[in-house]
């Protein structure tokens, strides 16, 4: 069976990518995640947040305490670098990530300065990645701000980065905008290669005994991929570029659902970091077996396949679904 | 910007021991050392290349070894230099005491080789870190070379000269120089070339250095015992080499000279040709004296001086014949006192010198001239122009004083010569800059670039000297900087400044700013009040001498401009930008223009953060450039006219003797005490911090008495005992101050009682500590606890009025609260506080429970180390004293010998209570049967029963007072009165033996073994930090497997050394490994058994430190986090239990459940690694979970062991 996917303009053997997770700080699991059978990866994201904290940190605590008292004018041996405090270490992985696969090589950024989001794009297309991933992680808590600068705010950093550099960019979007149809082909316009739906923020939770907010991270479960199945089924036809599926795929028949919305790609890390590397091949292997069961000679045969523009039931991803749902919940459900 | 780039690589400005370490660094192959300050440097930066990969000139890159103890790497350098490496060491003072005994070995065995020393002081009285001669002198009889350096030039210069000499002569040799003034002086020179130091090197010889090695390829024996027939003998045959030493410098110095243009001599003369007075001085000194000559000279003066260079061997001929025909009068001066010798060592020296060579008519005199001899600069004492000038005065004098003292005020033996204090010699075109500054705002690290910059970007040459405070919080520097078109060869501090910078507002209110600041000169104030209104803010005595001196003024609001530009406390380069700017004024011509200056100031800022990010430098860059539009001039008024003045810096109700001394002290003003003013034993007053109110912290802890569970927590947590609690009867608060807080007492046995906590805000110095350890939160506000931090400048008024009332309430005494609960045992007075530790001090803690629960019956040993200087660095000391004037009575030693030193006052005290008690009991019929068996067969465990005790022994004193008194009684009176003296020693007492863990794991080892091993009844508390906090941070087998130190710049490689499973392998030692963090009830417990156990007791602290890089109010949760970790399990091992049947060892905490990482990468310590060397750190942090996994099970068998029932006492 032939699984072999465009994404972005890249040449995929399949359509399976492990997205942006802790698995990819490491080369040689970026190894066996191709020996597993990814069809490309996504490299954890560059925080530019995190390298300023960091230069701030490592210096605030080599100079906490100097030149104080005569004895004890330093604590700390000067190293000879520090890799952590730039973008470097950061390039590196990306250089050596490229020079150890033969997979197309994403990598991810987030930024928070219009200079950082394009200094570190530039760099990391400098570094050989073949694609570009941003990652936009903006809460925007400030009152005044509105909905259309929010929006603009993403527009705009998308454009930056485009003008910036010359290999795909994708635009990792959150499911928070009031006008996501909208939204999207503003972004299609600003010159977006491919939208991925959706980012997956990490929502605090509550620690009712000791009176605090804690951070708490939980791995996706299936169920969470209907909100972007949706969405990825309601653009598919209708924006100029490739959507990419991400949260909660965790089986082959996730997968299958993904390229039956409309999704190029499906991403995945939960999966991996509960159940191991080897699941790609598994997942692989079962897409195939099911596509061959179900008589189909191609993904591009399944993609889409089930989008809103395919369906019969259009109306199934609007409103009158979710009136279905909701009165299908009888007193047996209280 | 060529020419720039020729003077850059042209001139250096470094210091001292970067200097020798430079040299050292490129000459050997073998490095073996040990942190001693002021010399740590010289071995951190020998490491640091190294470990850049900095090769020596044979392309070898040098191994770099940290020993235990500097004994052991003079051992270790014995031992390399025998294999055949050519090898070196780096120390001062003890640690060249330590070196002594194998220096006689290498010397006696003619080996090559030279030892860097930073000269300091010897501790005697007193500890002092600071420069004098007094340890070199110690080693002139090892048959080692002595070689001085005066200058920064010089030390580079000398330690090859060194090299060079030690080669060919193979007598071993002593390089030294003034610790602090010459090891962390920074100035401008000239470096040597790696052509030069290649071509003073001869490689035949260091290939015949290696001949002489040992090797079992050509097998000898070196090291023999020698019997009465032969070793005296032996011993003279070195003679030649002695002999042909002098030459052999001599010849190294004109080859030198011939390289690079720098002439040297044994012995080098200045000043007249037809000189009648001559002073002979070395070391840093000399630099001062030459100063003055040459003015001297230029006013017509026949005055001279030699400059000793080769001490040792001592060329009697050469220095005779450097003097000039005409002398008269020689004065000798020696930076070293030898109580009850003829002289010290130099005088001697010359005297023999002189009389031995008129003798053999090699004189250039016929007539003897007069020598004297005097002592100057011990520990770091200023030597002025002045001084020297005195000097001179002495020698004109028809019998000039001999033996005699400059530079303090004798009015006890009379030593001292007076000198002229406003004599200054200094030129005009010498700008001389003083600035204030606090520690924590990178005063000094800026003012280091400054005078690189200068000195590598200008013509001038350019000298930096700091004066640190002595405590590690709220402490003050001075920075004093000089440049000039010369050399700058002032080896004294600045005496009038044309520039001063003040970088603190509130030292305004302490201290006399511009005492030093000249006629016209300029004066910048860091100033949270604009141009217009800052003249208000000042004192009375301020304003007088900015109008009678005339001064220019400048503000600026740094902390704004820090604050706005995310730069926090670090006011640095803003200052340091403002500062250039004022340049031109200074100095009255254009040395670097605005521009320039600022770029260099951004080169500076790049070179010394570049590494840290770009965050951090474009951080910086933006406060460079804010600086300039916050400074303004201040129109100064014509006339003064505050009505306040500084206030006194003690309070009228200090004692005499802090009224007297102590508050001089404080002042500054110690140079200025008269010999008479000061203990002749180094006895001094207990408790003298409280009357030392520093008011250093912006925030202090403020208390919610509606929120508080009154736990306690925050009152054991305070590194500087100034939050306490006391539970009162409502009576008491009578009379309370309108702001006094209270509550009712939620104390069962005193639920009718009031519950006060009270903070002591002029003492705090704003850690926080207190905060995280609070568990009560606000339910309404959780960010509020039941203690907060708020601005201390608003409540300090009504707070220091609160806690005077507070003071006058109750403390509980031991007898009357639960010990072993903190809630309640933090109710009894601490007797240590207000100490100089670093704000959120680890260790501090400790010390103040041991205070509480045993401080009114303690000797305390405490070893050389963070707790020495805290506990005991004048001016002001905090072991203090209860109202019945007892208190732990704190003493020190050395670093070595500390469970030995308390080990001796154990065994005192037990030789003490025998006597006492033979002496009872042979008066037991005319004292009282039933007295004394009640005292001979007291059981002193508990509280009430030492309590007891102590009255009894009351009871006995005024037996024996009566008894004295009676004529019945005359016959044995004699014994009563020994009794009388020897009858508190039957009242319990506890010794306890303190120090860090560069002491108990390493150096001092080798003794605490030993004394674990006496069975004797001590305690002794292990603080530790897991590196040599006091020195700045160095390794010690304490260090943790994956963290940064110094001398483990890669990570530590190997684990920890468990010194607590060393212990308990004798079976008979108490140990118990605490983190007061993680369990406050186990730390207690462990303190009250270990007290009460009649045997040898070890406690091992977890202590939280500064050099474990990040904000220690988090203390405590890191200690925690250690113990969820599994990497600090807590356990106790108690041989009492054995006894009794069950297994000794109890875990007192549970199975890992935080990962590793989770704990270690808060810390910069473990977290700079990732930033460096991810991969190693990866690495290192695999292998330290092993440890954890290891050490858990290991504990775990410890204790799951059944019992062997039978004891091991």
């Amino acid at each position: 069976m032939d699984l072999t996917t465009k994404y972005m303009g890249l040449n995929l053997k399949n359509p399976i990518v492990p997205s942006s997770s802790p698995l990819s700080r490491h080369i040689s699991t970026l190894r066996r995640m191709e020996d597993a059978g990814a069809g490309a990866v996504v490299l954890y994201s560059l925080f530019e947040e995190e390298i300023r904290m960091e230069s701030k940190t490592l210096n605030e605590y080599l100079v906490q305490g100097t030149e104080i008292y005569p004895e004890s004018i330093t604590f700390f041996p000067e190293a000879p670098s520090y890799r952590m405090v730039g973008p470097e270490a950061y390039l590196e992985h990306v250089q050596r990530a490229k020079a150890a696969l033969d997979i197309p090589v994403i990598a991810s950024l987030n930024g928070v300065s219009t200079g950082g989001w394009i200094e570190y794009a530039s760099k990391i297309e400098e570094a050989g990645a073949d694609a570009l991933e941003l990652n936009i992680y903006y809460i925007p808590t400030q009152s005044e701000l509105t909905g259309g600068e929010v929006e603009d705010i993403y527009v705009e950093v998308l454009r930056d980065v485009k003008q910036a550099v010359n290999i795909p960019v994708a635009m990792k979007l959150s499911p928070y905008f009031s006008a996501l149809a909208n939204m999207s082909h503003r972004l299609v316009d600003a010159g977006a290669d491919a939208l991925i739906f959706f980012n997956r923020f990490y929502q605090p939770d509550l620690d009712l005994e000791n009176l605090e907010v804690v951070p708490h991270l939980v791995l996706s479960e299936s169920y969470e991929m209907r909100l972007p199945l949706r969405w990825i089924a309601l653009l598919y036809g209708r924006v100029e570029t490739d959507l990419a599926l991400t949260t909660g795929v965790h089986t082959a028949e996730d997968v299958l659902k993904g390229l039956a919305a409309g999704a190029t790609v499906s991403m995945m890390a939960s999966e991996l970091l509960e159940n191991g590397l080897g699941r790609i091949g598994e997942i692989l292997a079962d897409v195939a077996l099911w596509l061959v069961e179900n008589e189909y000679n191609s993904l591009d045969e399944l993609r889409g396949s089930l989008s809103q523009v395919n369906v019969a039931a259009p109306a199934a991803f609007e409103r009158a679904n979710y009136i279905q749902v909701v009165s299908s919940y009888g007193p047996g459900y209280v | 910007m060529a020419e720039q780039e020729e003077r850059r690589d042209m001139y250096q400005t470094i210091d001292g021991n970067q200097a020798a370490a430079a040299v050292a660094h490129k000459v050997n192959e073998v490095i073996a050392i040990y942190p001693i300050t002021p010399s740590s440097p010289m071995g951190e930066l020998a490491d640091q290349w190294s470990a850049e990969g900095e090769t020596n000139i044979w392309g070898s890159v040098p191994l770099v070894v940290e020993m235990q103890a500097e004994g052991g790497a003079a051992g270790a350098v014995h031992g390399s230099l025998q294999a055949g490496a050519l090898t070196t060491t780096f120390t001062a003072s003890q640690g060249l005491m330590l070196m002594l005994p194998n220096m006689y070995k290498i010397a006696g065995e003619l080996t090559a080789t030279v030892f860097h020393v930073a000269a300091r002081s010897l501790a005697a009285q007193a500890l002092s870190i600071f420069g004098d001669h007094s340890d070199v002198m110690a080693a002139r009889n090892t048959g080692f070379a002595l070689l001085a350096s005066n200058s920064i030039q010089e030390v580079m210069d000398f330690a090859l000269i060194a090299q060079a000499a030690t080669l060919e002569a193979r007598v071993p040799f002593l390089h030294f120089f003034d610790g602090f003034r010459t090891s962390h002086e920074l100035n401008k020179i000239e470096p040597l070339d790696e052509s030069v130091i290649r071509e003073m090197v001869n490689d035949d010889l260091v290939r015949a250095h290696r001949a002489r090695a040992l090797t079992p390829d050509n097998p000898f024996i070196r090291g023999t015992a020698q019997n009465p027939d032969v070793f005296f003998q032996a011993r003279e045959t070195v003679n030649p080499y002695y002999d042909k030493t002098p030459g052999i410098v001599q010849e190294a110095m004109d080859k030198f000279a011939s390289l690079t243009g720098r002439q040297y001599q044994l012995f080098d003369y200045i000043g007249a040709e037809d000189a009648e007075r001559v002073v002979v001085v070395m070391g840093s000194g000399a630099e001062t004296v030459r100063e003055t000559v040459n003015y001297l000279v230029d006013q017509g003066e026949k005055v001279g001086a030699v400059i000793v260079r080769l001490y040792r061997p001592f060329a009697g001929e050469a220095f005779v014949n450097t003097l000039p025909a005409t002398v008269k009068a020689i004065a000798a001066l020696d930076r070293t006192k030898e109580p009850g010798a003829t002289g010290e060592p130099l005088y001697l020296d010359l005297v023999s010198a002189v009389v031995e060579q008129l003798g053999e008519g090699n004189t250039p005199f016929t007539t003897a001239p007069k020598i004297v001899g005097g002592r100057y600069g011990l520990s770091s004492k200023e030597f002025t122009p002045a001084m020297v000038k005195a000097v001179f005065d002495n020698l004109a004098q028809e019998k000039p004083k001999n033996h005699f003292t400059i530079g303090i005020h004798d009015d006890v033996s009379h030593t001292s010569l007076e000198w002229d204090g406003s004599l200054s010699i200094e030129p005009d075109d010498v700008v001389r800059a003083v600035f204030y500054g606090l520690g924590a705002d990178g005063t000094v690290g800026a003012n280091k670039n400054s005078i690189k910059i200068i000195g590598e970007n200008t013509e001038k040459y350019a000298q930096g000297y700091f004066v640190y405070d002595s405590k590690k919080s709220g402490a003050r520097t001075v920075s004093h900087l000089r440049f000039g078109p010369r050399p700058i060869h002032s080896t004294y501090l600045i005496e009038s400044a044309n520039f001063v910078a003040c970088h603190q507002f509130s030292f305004v209110e302490r201290y006399d700013i511009l005492s030093l600041a000249e006629e016209g000169a300029t004066f910048l104030l860091n100033s949270p009040y604009g141009a217009g209104e800052v003249w208000e803010h000042l004192p009375r005595s301020m304003q007088e001498q900015i109008v009678d001196k005339n001064l220019k003024f400048y503000v600026v609001d740094a902390y704004t401009v820090a604050d706005e530009t995310g730069m926090g406390r670090r006011i640095n380069t803003i200052m340091q930008t403002c500062f250039f700017s004022l340049l031109d004024e200074i100095t009255g011509e254009p040395l670097l223009t605005k521009e320039e200056a600022i770029r260099e100031i951004k080169e500076a800022i790049k070179k010394t953060y570049g590494k840290r990010g770009e965050t951090v430098v474009q951080q910086n860059y933006a406060a460079v450039d804010a600086a300039l539009s916050h400074m303004h001039k201040v129109d100064v008024p014509a006339e003064v006219t505050s009505d306040w003045e500084r206030p006194p810096l003690v309070p009228a109700a200090a004692p005499a003797f802090v009224q007297s001394v102590t508050e001089r002290i404080i002042a500054g003003e110690g140079d200025s005490l008269p010999v008479s003013a000061l203990p002749d034993d180094g006895t001094y007053p207990s408790a003298t911090t409280q009357w030392e109110k520093r008011n250093i912290a912006v925030e202090v802890p403020v208390w919610d008495p509606d929120v508080c569970i009154q736990c306690g927590k925050c009152v054991f947590v305070c590194p500087h005992s100034v939050i306490r609690q006391k539970v009162v009867e409502p009576a008491a608060l009578e009379g309370a101050p309108d702001t006094f807080q209270h509550a009712d007492a939620r104390f069962r046995e005193w639920s009718d009682h009031q519950y006060t906590l009270q903070v002591s805000v002029e003492d705090c110095t704003g850690c926080a500590l207190c905060v995280e350890a609070c568990p009560a939160k606000n339910k309404q506000q959780p960010k509020f606890k039941a203690i907060n931090m708020a601005p201390q400048a608003p409540i300090r008024e009504q707070e220091v009025e609160n806690w005077e009332f507070f003071e006058t309430l109750p403390y509980k005494d031991a007898t009357e609260v639960k010990l072993n609960q903190v809630k309640y045992n933090q109710l009894l007075e601490p007797l240590f506080e207000f100490s100089g530790a670093c704000a959120g001090c680890g260790e501090t803690p400790y010390l103040k429970l041991l205070s509480q629960l045993f401080g009114d019956r303690t000797l305390i040993a405490n070893a050389t180390g963070c707790s020495s200087i805290y506990g005991g660095n004048l001016p002001t000391t905090p072991w203090a004293k209860n109202d019945e004037g007892r208190g732990p009575a704190w003493s020190n030693s050395l670093f070595e010998d500390n469970a030995e030193f308390g080990f001796g006052m154990r065994v005192a005290l037990d030789q003490r209570i025998v006597a006492a008690t033979d002496l009872l009991r042979s008066l037991r019929q005319e004292i009282g049967a039933d007295l004394s068996d009640a005292i001979i067969f007291a059981d002193q465990v508990a509280e009430d029963e030492v309590v007891a005790q102590r009255g009894r022994i009351g009871e006995l004193k005024h037996r024996l007072d009566e008894m004295l008194d009676d004529e019945q009684y005359a016959e044995i009176r004699p014994q009563l009165q020994n009794l009388h003296s020897l009858a508190d020693a039957l009242v319990k007492k506890s010794v306890w033996i303190v120090g860090g863990d560069g002491w108990a794991y390493d150096i001092g080892y080798g003794g605490l073994d030993h004394v674990l091993a006496s069975g004797r009844n001590v305690n002794v508390l292990v603080l530790d930090t897991e590196v040599y906090s006091n020195t700045g941070g160095q390794m010690s087998k304490a260090t943790p497997r994956a963290a940064v130190a110094k001398f483990a710049a890669a990570g530590k490689p190997l684990p920890k050394k468990d010194l607590g499973m060393l212990a308990i392998t004798y079976g008979n030692v108490y140990v118990a490994r605490i983190a007061m963090g993680a369990s406050d009830r186990q730390t207690v417990q462990a303190f009250l058994e270990a007290e009460a156990y009649d045997g040898p007791s070890l406690i091992i602290a977890y202590t939280h430190c500064i050099a474990h890089g990040y904000d220690l109010r988090y203390g405590l949760e890191q200690q925690d986090a250690a113990v969820k970790s599994g990497y600090w399990p807590l356990y106790r091992f108690n041989p009492d239990l054995e006894i009794e049947g069950k297994n000794p060892f109890q875990l007192d905490s549970r199975a890992p459940q935080l990962p590793l990482e989770k704990y270690i990468y808060r810390e910069g310590r473990y977290r700079m690694l990732t930033q460096s060397a991810p991969e190693q750190a990866e690495r290192l942090l695999e292998l330290a979970k092993a440890d954890v996994q290891n050490r858990w099970e290991q504990y775990e068998r410890l204790s799951r062991q059944e019992p062997s029932g039978n004891g091991n006492k």
